[in-house]
């Protein structure tokens, strides 16, 4: 079938507000899903799931956090790093102190945690805007990974000062923990991405989407519509270390399996950041698509050149991988800031009207 | 609903009043000592050359500005100075000389947000998009499409604003400050800019807002013709200062105003 | 008793030991004049070309970096004399310095003439990136010795008998203070006095009025650039001298942006006495107050100090009041 929005007539205004009003497009959700929850864990191998699509979905999940940030609110945040480790050392203290509820309950709840301190941290945007806000937010990512390192009551005195997971159960089947299979792991994850990025595209399609992006795109002109500032940005930022904290308790719970401080480094915020960028900012598939291409990208360096007969160092590697996201960010910024989701819209309309595009 | 005529505003309620309002930004006086009032229904001018005052008045009016003196008569409720969420709540929108709209957002979704404040179904519902927050987004489509339709911007519903042209963006504007309901409708230069043709539609958008939904509208323009036309009553400004408040005939006729455009030896 | 240990003991201690106190101080001032360097290359370019540049930091490393490198190579090549080579490679990064300058201005702000602010804050992140990966591919990423004998620059310590007791005092740290002034000056002069200094000022204020009236944007981004390029290799030379030369020192960097905010990004002067408050408080806090709360508070305390500040003052020491139109 052609991908055709003719015939497609909407007749009442639920349908014209559907978020994939054309037919196709709907079709196109249902294989993905259908590919993801289906196809690949059952055809996937481990290398596969706990090296490609576990971290995958973790970072779109932080990506998709930061991008309702800055993306569609427009407040540059350079402390998704420390924000997902709030979630993941909260995620830590709880199921320690109350091991008896299940662990996808904290993971969740441990999200709340990262949104109040997001608040918090907030509260400077009311006097204060763009670059300035972006280094107070580096106080955020400053302070917090200190405390990560300094309050030994955050990974209950360890020596190692690291978190580490045990084993946990869902209907007796290990989710977490060194017994759970990569299979059940990226079951876990894929469940919880699915529901969040549709709470997220809910929340951008209606009435807070369309206060995001106003303060965002003329935040005078809100302001005199009656939009209240404050209270609009400090939602933004409480969603936003939400998803990012529930993202930093999924990567130690569902991919590393414990973590130290240096895993929440201001590194860490610049990679999710340039997946912001790439993606495109303001674009939840954006937001899939950036975390793919940046974490694939060091991967696909590491894994391809030995096969075509190119010997490369480790390190060298990473120094390209650097310098290849550097100029990435530059290039996208100059050609395509709306990022690859601008590039597959365009190739969707393309698409349209082919094989006549006149 | 029938334009009131002179006679009825005059004897109207009085919407909005400014009393001896006066405002500086550091040394700098934008406004001062100006008083007048807005009468329900009515179209109100505020002209006056170039940094004579008109907008900062404006930004007064809407809580923009916090005047150093004077005070603020809105609905009844007297106030030292507006606050924007207030003003908005009460029911004053408002255009802008250089157009200040969401440019990344479609024309469409720029009118629903002039209807954020219309809308309490609260974030649990939100995030569903279903039942009470989905029955509410159609219900204020409703009235977006009814402006839509009455502004005539059908054909650009779901394009970014900013890939329109100005005098487009213009009426968008118009559209986004309706949306709201408003009951006093500030329009800041709503013609600047635009061609003979472009002017004749914005002035028949104007006057059908006051005449079929009764809305009250202060505006401040350059253009006199269109002034005269449009307006009940006209204030005139100059360096800050109130020089003349009347009918368009009596402020026409009034020396100080020929003075001011026109330029005195003094 | 905390409350005690937090507003009584530290100057209780400051008292008593009063050469201790002013050897910290000292310290501080060190690090501030530093800070304040790093802080003076920011605002050169943000006053030209309104551009927040985060890659100013790794500018510093980068200008370090290829100094020694491009030594090492002109030693491995045979120049037997040290301060030749030396002086020799410091030709060369100046070379290099302005061919980034140049390169940045071609590919990276050209194409991005006229986009919001954000967006260029941004792309500078790419360049931050970018360099790294670059420096570290064509120098290597093992941490270097700066070659601060050879530059002639001074070593060892003067120690002042004073208040009871010895404050030592590093001679490179004094060398720093003279040739940042030096420097501060010097640009200060440049940009009030010059042709050059007024065409900056106008790019500043608006790209697209700027270039309505002649003056061209791609030779004053260029100009601005190598300037705060040079800026940075001082700043290099200087801080590299008093540890080593790794890309490890990117964190100070990050350290002094919040000397940017206390100063607010247009004022020079803002810059250097931004710089010296963060530089002293953070040395003074951490070494009264740092125990109360476990060491290592120099990483965020700036922070909180420019924060605290920006609430009560948010255009930064030196910098206008915004007055908001629409």
């Amino acid at each position: 079938m052609l991908y055709r929005e003719a015939g497609q007539f909407k007749t009442n205004y639920a349908s014209d507000l559907a978020v994939f009003p054309i037919l196709q497009d709907r079709m196109g959700i249902a294989a993905i899903l259908l590919v993801a929850f289906v196809a690949v864990p059952y055809f996937g191998n481990d290398f596969l799931l706990q090296a490609i699509m576990i971290p995958f979905l973790i970072f779109s999940l932080a990506t998709i956090g930061l991008n309702l940030l800055t993306g569609y609110t427009g407040l540059l945040s350079l402390g998704t790093g420390a924000f997902m480790g709030v979630g993941a050392y909260a995620c830590y203290k709880l199921e320690t102190l109350f091991p008896g509820v299940n662990i996808i309950v904290w993971i969740v709840t441990a999200g709340f945690a990262s949104a109040a301190v997001g608040v918090l941290f907030g509260l400077p945007s009311l006097r204060i805007k763009g670059f300035y806000l972006a280094i107070a937010t580096l106080a955020a990512q400053f302070f917090l990974q200190w405390c990560f390192v300094r309050i030994p009551w955050l990974f209950n005195y360890n020596t190692s000062g690291a978190i580490e997971v045990g084993t946990h159960t869902l209907f007796g089947i290990p989710i977490t923990g060194p017994n759970a299979t990569s299979t059940t792991r990226y079951l876990i994850a894929l469940s919880i991405v699915v529901v969040m990025t549709w709470f997220a595209s809910n929340l951008v399609h209606g009435r807070i989407g369309r206060m995001w992006m106003a303060v965002r795109d003329m935040d005078i002109a809100a302001e005199l519509m009656g939009i209240r500032l404050l209270p609009t940005k400090l939602l933004a930022f409480a969603v936003s270390s939400f998803y990012c904290g529930v993202a930093g308790a999924m990567l130690v719970f569902l991919w590393y399996g414990g973590a130290e401080a240096d895993v929440f480094s201001i590194n860490q915020s610049f990679f999710i950041l340039f997946m912001v960028i790439v993606g495109g900012l303001g674009s939840l598939l954006g937001s899939f698509l950036g975390a793919a291409f940046i974490f694939i990208l060091p991967i696909f360096l590491r894994y391809v050149p030995p096969h075509v007969g190119m010997s490369i160092f480790p390190a060298t590697v990473e120094h390209i991988t650097f310098m290849i996201t550097g100029g990435l960010i530059i290039f996208f910024l100059i050609v395509e800031p709306h990022g690859l989701a601008r590039l597959w819209q365009t190739a969707k309309q393309k698409l349209r009207v082919w094989p006549f595009p006149y | 609903m029938r334009a009131p005529s002179v006679a009825e505003i005059a004897a109207g309620d009085v919407l909005l009043a400014v009393e001896g309002v006066s405002l500086a930004f550091g040394g700098v006086k934008a406004v001062s000592d100006v008083s007048f009032d807005i009468r329900k229904g009515e179209i109100r001018a505020i002209i006056g050359p170039n940094g004579a005052g008109k907008t900062s008045m404006l930004n007064v009016i809407n809580g923009f500005y916090h005047p150093q003196a004077g005070r603020i008569t809105f609905k009844g409720k007297t106030r030292r100075a507006m606050r924007p969420h207030a003003a908005a709540a009460g029911g004053i929108a408002r255009t802008f000389q250089n157009v200040a709209l969401f440019k990344s957002m479609t024309t469409l979704d720029n009118i629903m947000a002039g209807r954020s404040l219309k809308m309490h179904k609260s974030f649990f519902w939100q995030i569903f998009r279903h039942g009470p927050a989905l029955s509410e987004e159609i219900e204020h489509r409703k009235t977006a499409e009814e402006i839509i339709d009455f502004l005539e911007i059908e054909h650009i519903r779901r394009i970014p604003v900013g890939k329109l042209p100005y005098g487009l963006q213009k009426r968008v504007e118009l559209g986004r400050a309706l949306a709201m309901e408003p009951d006093l409708l500030l329009l800041d230069e709503p013609m600047a800019g635009m061609n003979l043709e472009e002017k004749e539609d914005m002035s028949r958008y104007i006057l059908s807002m006051n005449n079929y939904y009764g809305t009250t509208i202060a505006l401040i323009e350059h253009d006199m013709g269109v002034v005269m036309d449009l307006s009940d009553r006209v204030v005139v400004l100059d360096y800050g200062r109130k020089i003349a408040d009347g009918t368009p005939d009596e402020v026409k006729k009034n020396k100080a105003v020929i003075d001011a455009y026109l330029g005195v030896a003094h | 008793m905390l409350l005690y240990k937090i507003f009584i003991d530290p100057f209780v201690q400051m008292g008593a030991s009063p050469d201790l106190f002013v050897q910290t101080l000292w310290e501080g001032l060190v690090a501030g004049v530093l800070y304040a360097l790093i802080a003076l290359g920011f605002v050169l370019i943000f006053k030209a070309s309104g551009v927040f540049n985060f890659a100013q930091g790794i500018m510093v490393v980068f200008g370090a970096l290829t100094l020694v490198g491009i030594y090492e190579i002109l030693v491995r090549w045979g120049i037997s004399q040290e301060n030749v080579a030396a002086f020799l490679a410091l030709g060369l990064t100046i070379g290099v310095m302005f061919l980034l300058a140049f390169a940045v201005e071609r590919i990276v702000l050209k194409p991005l003439v006229n986009q919001p602010d954000i967006i260029l804050f941004m792309a500078t992140f790419g360049l931050t990136y970018f360099l790294i990966g670059f420096g570290e591919y064509v120098f290597g990423g093992s941490s270097k010795v700066m070659i601060a004998d050879q530059l002639y620059l001074p070593k060892g310590f003067i120690d002042l008998k004073i208040l009871g007791g010895v404050v030592s005092l590093q001679k490179i740290d004094i060398a720093a203070a003279v040739i940042a002034s030096i420097m501060v000056t010097g640009l200060a002069l440049f940009f009030s006095k010059t042709r050059i200094g007024r065409a900056l000022r106008a790019v500043a204020d608006s790209h697209k009025a700027a270039l309505s009236v002649g003056i061209s944007l791609d030779q004053i981004w260029v100009i601005v650039w190598f300037a705060s390029g040079l800026v940075a290799l001082v700043t290099g030379i200087m801080w590299g001298a008093r540890s080593e030369v790794s890309f490890a020192l990117e964190v100070i960097a990050l350290r002094a942006l919040p000397v940017l905010i206390l100063g607010g990004f247009t004022s020079i002067p803002g810059a250097i006495v931004g710089g010296l408050i963060i530089g002293i408080g953070e040395k003074l806090g951490d070494f009264y107050w740092g125990a109360l709360l476990g060491r290592g508070i120099e990483s965020w305390l700036a922070y909180f100090i420019a924060l605290v500040f920006l609430l009560f003052r948010p255009q930064g020491l030196f910098g206008e009041k915004i007055i908001e139109r629409v």
